[in-house]
């Protein structure tokens, strides 16, 4: 030990320092979002009163009176995820078995291509896709007014979830073990149902996982629900304009000011508790299956 | 054999395997759709002037050089911000942590950077750097805020990729007198490379198709700016996909919002291109 030069000692010591700052910037990170978000969030809530805040029906902030109630748009932002859930989880897991356990090699790596694809289209794109194709065959086929309204933007989100869904849950089914399959089959049942009754249960955390991303990520998603549901805080209505919690922050934030600006804050700081709930629902989702 | 199995298990059978070949087969063509119609709408409309050129309201032109250059520079800056911050967060919870406690929580805090969603990123973007740290609205927020928003994806596949590396290697290294940080330097890094370039891949692919977190901290200026103008604070510049939104949402300009499109799809395509690429190397070396 003495060999080694002082100097030598001294830089590792050092690197073990820059190493452990570099591993605890995660920390910090996630403490100055929550912070910051609160610190901006909280007095908004403090002047509307949280009652009034998070169960007000009307939203009216640029009113000559007005009125903070962000209800229309958690409800939209719950809504609009069942919905893009309801559709997109049977398509995706449907499509995740079949890529697991029916198709043929092949098949199965171009349509993983296909769906990674679909995972890396920005979200702008799928955005302006929806207002250019859904908004005007939504308004057509119901025969409304308008087709930008909640039912767009379940669809938009559908099909944005796909890819997280589809990839998740493919790798969960693909690691339930042989012998669960094996055992099915010499015991005379078809190949499908064994997939759907021995399979699909037994990977049933990992299909669950699938789902609460899926979620997160349509809670999450701003542009593409921007440029499709319509943007007006109504009470959700299928076929109504309507706004989520993502797209509240997004459309005001730039001309707002005062309360306004500080609810616009709030309603992030609802936003970011909601995918907290989630994140920790997924954590002990995993932790279970370990 | 078949005969064995009642009618209704046949027909549920098939149901059931028609439905998934039906799903499959949407997907497929959903996104076969996607790109065909994107392609047919903005391939006609890509020409060298919007390329080249930047808006010019004298000539009522449309050019989309500054989104390019401004996407470049964000890409750039991003990953010099992250890439070393991100190895060595790897690193550290490879090779030196001890505390298993410690580790969890940092895993943990990973995870929850990870599903953030960006309009958050955007917000707490603007609070931070642009309000706080008076960097205005622009390029360096911006590409701040994304370095936070990219840094799990960094941390993650390095650390994928420290995992493959043989303990003997390290052992090897520090049995023949090597300090720590030396054998890091010159043998754990290097066999780490392809995972941190995936790593860099997908970083990037996040930065492209990025628009809510930018919004509010690169905010929407199309004016071109150069090298040193882009480090710069205060100097605010829109990517390819913001400017893509304020085309089609702002001003009705389907017409260059469905060409950049299409140059965003390829975009999409060649960095998924490379992120396979580049796992299918990292997959050999681990056979």
């Amino acid at each position: 030990m003495e060999k080694i030069k002082k100097t030598a000692r001294w830089m590792e010591r050092a690197m073990n320092l820059l190493f452990l700052v570099c591993g605890l910037l995660t920390i910090l990170f996630v403490v100055l979002i929550t912070i910051f978000l609160l610190i901006s969030g909280i007095p908004a809530i403090r002047d509307i009163g949280l009652g009034d805040f998070l169960f007000g029906k009307v939203w009216a902030s640029t009113s000559a009176k007005p009125s903070y109630g962000i209800l229309p748009f958690i409800l939209a932002s719950v809504y609009g995820t069942l919905g893009a859930i309801l559709i997109g989880v049977p398509i995706g897991l449907l499509c995740a078995i079949f890529l697991a356990k029916m198709s043929p090699k092949k098949v199965s790596s171009a349509v993983r291509n296909v769906v990674d694809l679909l995972a890396g289209i920005p979200s702008v794109v799928y955005g302006l896709v929806g207002m250019i194709i859904i908004v005007p065959c939504v308004r057509e086929i119901f025969h409304l007014p308008d087709g930008a309204n909640l039912f767009s933007a379940i669809l938009v989100l559908a099909v944005m979830i796909l890819p997280s869904i589809i990839s998740v849950s493919e790798t969960a089914i693909g690691a339930v073990p042989k012998e669960y399959e094996e055992a099915s089959l010499a015991l005379g049942a078809t190949k499908t149902e064994t997939v759907f009754k021995v399979v699909v249960p037994a990977a049933k955390s990992g299909i669950v996982t699938a789902v609460v991303l899926g979620i997160g990520r349509a809670v999450g998603e701003a542009m593409a629900v921007m440029m499709v549901a319509g943007n007006v805080a109504n009470m959700p209505k299928l076929f109504g304009s309507v706004r989520f919690l993502t797209t509240a922050v997004a459309s005001e934030m730039s001309y707002s000011s005062g309360l306004q600006r500080q609810a616009l804050f709030s309603i992030a700081l609802v936003l970011f508790l909601f995918i907290m709930a989630i994140n920790l629902i997924l954590n002990v989702v995993i932790k279970k299956k370990v | 054999m078949t005969d064995t199995i009642s009618k209704a298990r046949k027909i549920k059978d098939t149901i059931l395997k028609l439905m998934m070949v039906l799903s499959a087969g949407l997907i497929c063509s959903l996104l076969l759709g996607l790109i065909g119609y994107i392609l047919y709408r903005g391939i006609p409309h890509i020409s060298w002037m919007l390329v080249s050129t930047k808006p010019s309201l004298l000539r009522g032109t449309v050019g989309i050089l500054p989104n390019i250059l401004n996407t470049l520079y964000i890409i750039i800056i991003t990953l010099v911000i992250v890439l070393p911050l991100g190895v060595g967060a790897a690193i550290y919870l490879n090779e030196y942590a001890k505390n298993k406690k410690l580790v969890r929580v940092i895993e943990l805090a990973t995870e929850t950077l990870a599903g953030i969603p960006s309009i958050i990123y955007g917000l707490v973007g603007m609070l931070l750097f642009v309000q706080f740290f008076s960097l205005g609205t622009s390029l360096m927020a911006g590409s701040l805020t994304l370095a936070i928003m990219t840094l799990p994806t960094i941390i993650r596949t390095t650390q994928e990729s420290l995992k493959t590396v043989p303990k003997a290697y390290r052992e090897g290294s520090l049995g023949l007198g090597a300090g720590k940080w030396y054998m890091i330097r010159t043998v754990v890094i290097p066999c780490v490379i392809d995972g941190i370039v995936t790593g860099c891949i997908l970083s990037v692919g996040r930065v492209v198709g990025e628009s809510a977190a930018l919004l509010f901290t690169a905010g929407m200026a199309n004016e071109l700016l150069s090298v040193p103008e882009a480090v710069q604070a205060g100097n605010a510049g829109s990517t390819l996909t913001v400017a893509m939104y304020v085309y089609a949402k702002e001003r009705g300009q389907f017409d260059v919002a469905f060409a950049v499109a299409a140059i965003l799809l390829v975009l999409t395509f060649l960095i998924n291109m490379s992120a396979k690429i580049a796992a299918v190397r990292l997959k050999q070396k681990r056979g």
